[in-house]
């Protein structure tokens, strides 16, 4: 499904490398973490991945489905499947939820020669998938972001999964600024979503979101590469003991 | 303004060719128009009001050329509802176009070139009245000569709750006309009434509209400009508010070499509500763009609101300009003044000049100004983009988006979408170059 291979990346601004021969292999239907300190490069990666400006790639490959993704624009990634939940989800004043999601979606529809979904389909399925997450009428009509709580933003970017369908689902630190009840509700929602066919790269600090969202593999990252990688108990060794101890021992 | 020989000269001749109606019951408003527009004589780059925007072809003796725009068939806005239509072309008035009863509960409709014959009129207290009284501290010599020169105009009477909103049309199907409108309108006592204006009227177009809003009336007014490219206009609302009355109006402005709206506002009677607000869109690649909105409210009594919005997105060369002031006289006590003047430019070829003042006699008011200039939000542009939506069509929306705050200052949410609507076939036509 995604394959990086030897990713360097840099801050164009800066010409300060933070992604320094990155290595990674996500299988179909396969659930990922990344952990790491602060500053690792983390966000950086979901970044890169899905195609922000800002970021020069200065060495290495990456590619979904053995396509590559680093020359296509971000709407080409999404189109092809890629999909990143964001850290601060952004405000939009003035363009309705509805309008926004039923833009995105049809647009990828569109990129991919399949026929746009009409009006009364896409009321249906947004409905649909909205109730799954607790999603009410009312925050659907709203302005995309705007004035939701941190734990309705974070819901707001699992339904714009559930309804884009990608195969590729990136999220990155969903957790923060959510309360228990919040993000077990958010973690529901990916649950509901895990398949054969589709994966996950869930980026976290923290452990306690991979107790609602199990991973298959969780690699530790340091310094802009993948230090560590194990199955879930290597989450829980970090829980215990900090990053100290364990990049310690990788080095 | 500073007296000197050219511009009496200038005056002298923009007078001399016009054709000057001399009136019914309003011949001694327009004789005393007349004498305020030659005391105070065309304006020039040099005056103040006009540093930002050239009055020369304004003040040209004839109309400019403008070609018609005759790319696009668009059904007509507001077309779909039940409402009056009073149909001018090229400013004169089309009976085969409008309604042929204009009748309605709670409403007196007249055309001004008609009731004009007559030296009796209930608009008699009130055309070129609001105008005189806006020509101070701000001299306004184009409405002056309106009120001096006009042809013909509506006026309009609503005295009780009125559902059907007047319509009136401007089309433009001349190249070289030269329209010279004014209306006047009175919303009773608690009455209500919604006047909607649509198209470019002319190659050249004055047009002054007097509201007086008694104690508890309410009126809406919604425009939007046309699409022509090479149109010039030069408009005035005056607009005098009694208590707890309500006054919204809103301006959609696509397009148009020259443009520059005048709102002069008095808030005369204890807990009036002004809103005044205006969503200007220009592409310079398609024709230049000139768009001035010259915005001045008065705070006359007690525990007024007003609140100007003005938002304008720019490129290609085309170039905003917002001049909006809040006056609050001594006594105005417990105002609520609200102004924000924003640019969206699109690129580094256009400008926006802002003006915002704030003047204030009164100590216990509330009022505030902003004026911002930006650039398209990348950080929303990605996060549209990382949805799938393509780098045109993302930042259309953030136009949208930009422009929403103006936008909810119409009341009515069917006219609300009927305005984006238009905006997003404007966007659209654009992304397809």
């Amino acid at each position: 499904m995604l394959e990086i291979k030897n990713l360097h990346v840099k801050l164009e601004e800066e010409d300060k490398p933070i992604l320094k021969g990155l290595d990674l292999k996500v299988g179909s239907g396969e659930v990922h973490a990344i952990m790491g300190p602060n500053g690792s490069g983390k966000s950086t990666l979901s970044y890169v991945l899905s195609g922000r400006d800002g970021y020069e790639v200065t060495d290495g490959a990456a590619s979904l489905d053995g396509e590559s993704l680093l020359e296509m624009e971000p709407e080409e990634r999404a189109a092809a499947g890629l999909f990143l939940a964001f850290q601060y989800p952004v405000e939009i004043p003035g363009v309705g939820n509805m309008t926004f999601l039923r833009t995105a979606l049809n647009a990828q529809r569109k990129a991919r020669g399949e026929t746009e979904l009409s009006a009364g389909d896409f009321l249906k399925l947004v409905r649909e998938k909205a109730k799954a997450l607790k999603i009410d009428a009312e925050m659907l009509k709203r302005p995309v972001n705007v004035g939701f709580s941190g734990g309705e933003k974070k819901r707001n970017e699992i339904l714009q999964m559930a309804m884009l369908e990608p195969r590729m689902c990136i999220l990155d630190e969903t957790d923060s600024g959510l309360d228990v009840d919040a993000m077990k509700l958010v973690a529901d929602g990916v649950n509901a979503l895990r398949s054969k066919d589709r994966s996950f790269l869930v980026i976290t600090h923290y452990q306690r979101l991979l107790d609602h969202i199990v991973p298959d593999v969780v690699h530790i990252m340091a310094e802009g590469r993948i230090v560590k990688t194990g199955g879930p108990d290597l989450a829980l060794e970090v829980e215990q003991n900090g990053y100290a101890d364990i990049l310690a021992g990788a080095n | 303004m500073r007296k000197d020989a050219g511009r009496d000269s200038t005056t002298a001749e923009r007078l001399a060719a016009l054709d000057l109606p001399t009136g019914g019951f309003t011949a001694p408003a327009r004789a005393a128009a007349l004498a305020r527009f030659r005391e105070m004589g065309l304006p020039g780059r040099r005056d103040e009001y006009w540093r930002f925007t050239d009055p020369a072809p304004l003040n040209a003796t004839s109309a400019p050329e403008a070609a018609l725009f005759t790319g696009l068939v668009e059904p007509q806005l507001f077309g779909e509802r039940d409402r009056i239509v009073l149909t001018f072309v090229d400013g004169e008035f089309d009976p085969a176009q409008s309604s042929p009863n204009v009748a309605a509960e709670g409403l007196e409709i007249s055309r001004l070139a008609e009731a004009d014959r007559v030296d009796l009129h209930w608009a008699q207290g009130l055309y070129g009245v609001l105008e005189a009284a806006g020509q101070r501290p701000v001299p306004r010599p184009f409405a002056a000569l309106n009120t001096a020169a006009a042809s013909d105009g509506v006026l309009i009477r609503a005295t009780g709750k009125v559902d059907r909103p007047v319509h009136l049309i401007y089309v433009h199907a001349d190249t070289q006309s030269d329209a010279i409108l004014h209306h006047c309108v009175r919303v009773e006592a608690g009455a209500e009434l919604t006047v909607l204006e649509t198209g470019p009227a002319a190659a050249r177009f004055s047009k002054v509209m007097e509201v007086d809003v008694a104690d508890g009336g309410r009126f809406h007014h919604i425009r939007a400009q046309g699409r022509d490219h090479s149109r010039r206009a030069i408009t005035h609302i005056f607009a005098r508010l009694g208590a707890e009355a309500l006054f919204k109006s809103f301006t959609l402005t696509a397009n148009g070499v020259l443009t520059r709206n005048e709102a002069v506002i008095t808030l005369a009677g204890d807990g009036a509500v002004a809103h005044v607000a205006g969503a200007a869109l220009g592409d310079g690649a398609t024709g230049a763009f000139h768009h001035d909105d010259t915005v001045f409210v008065t705070h006359e009594a007690e525990g007024c609101e007003s609140r100007q919005v003005f938002k304008k997105v720019l490129r290609n060369g085309a170039v905003g300009v917002f001049q909006g002031k809040i006056l609050v006289r001594q006594g105005a006590q417990k105002t609520d003044g609200y102004q924000i003047s924003q640019s969206l430019l699109l690129d580094e070829d256009s400008q926006f000049l802002a003006k915002p003042e704030l003047e204030i006699y009164a100590d216990d008011v509330k009022c505030s100004h902003g004026s911002t200039t930006g650039a398209i939000d990348e950080t929303a542009l990605f996060y549209l983009r990382s949805r799938g939506v393509p780098r045109e069509e993302a930042q259309s929306l953030l136009v949208l988006s930009f422009l929403a705050d103006a936008i909810a200052e119409i009341e009515d949410e069917g006219l609300q979408a009927e305005i984006v609507g238009r905006l997003e076939n404007w966007l659209a036509r654009r992304r397809k170059g």
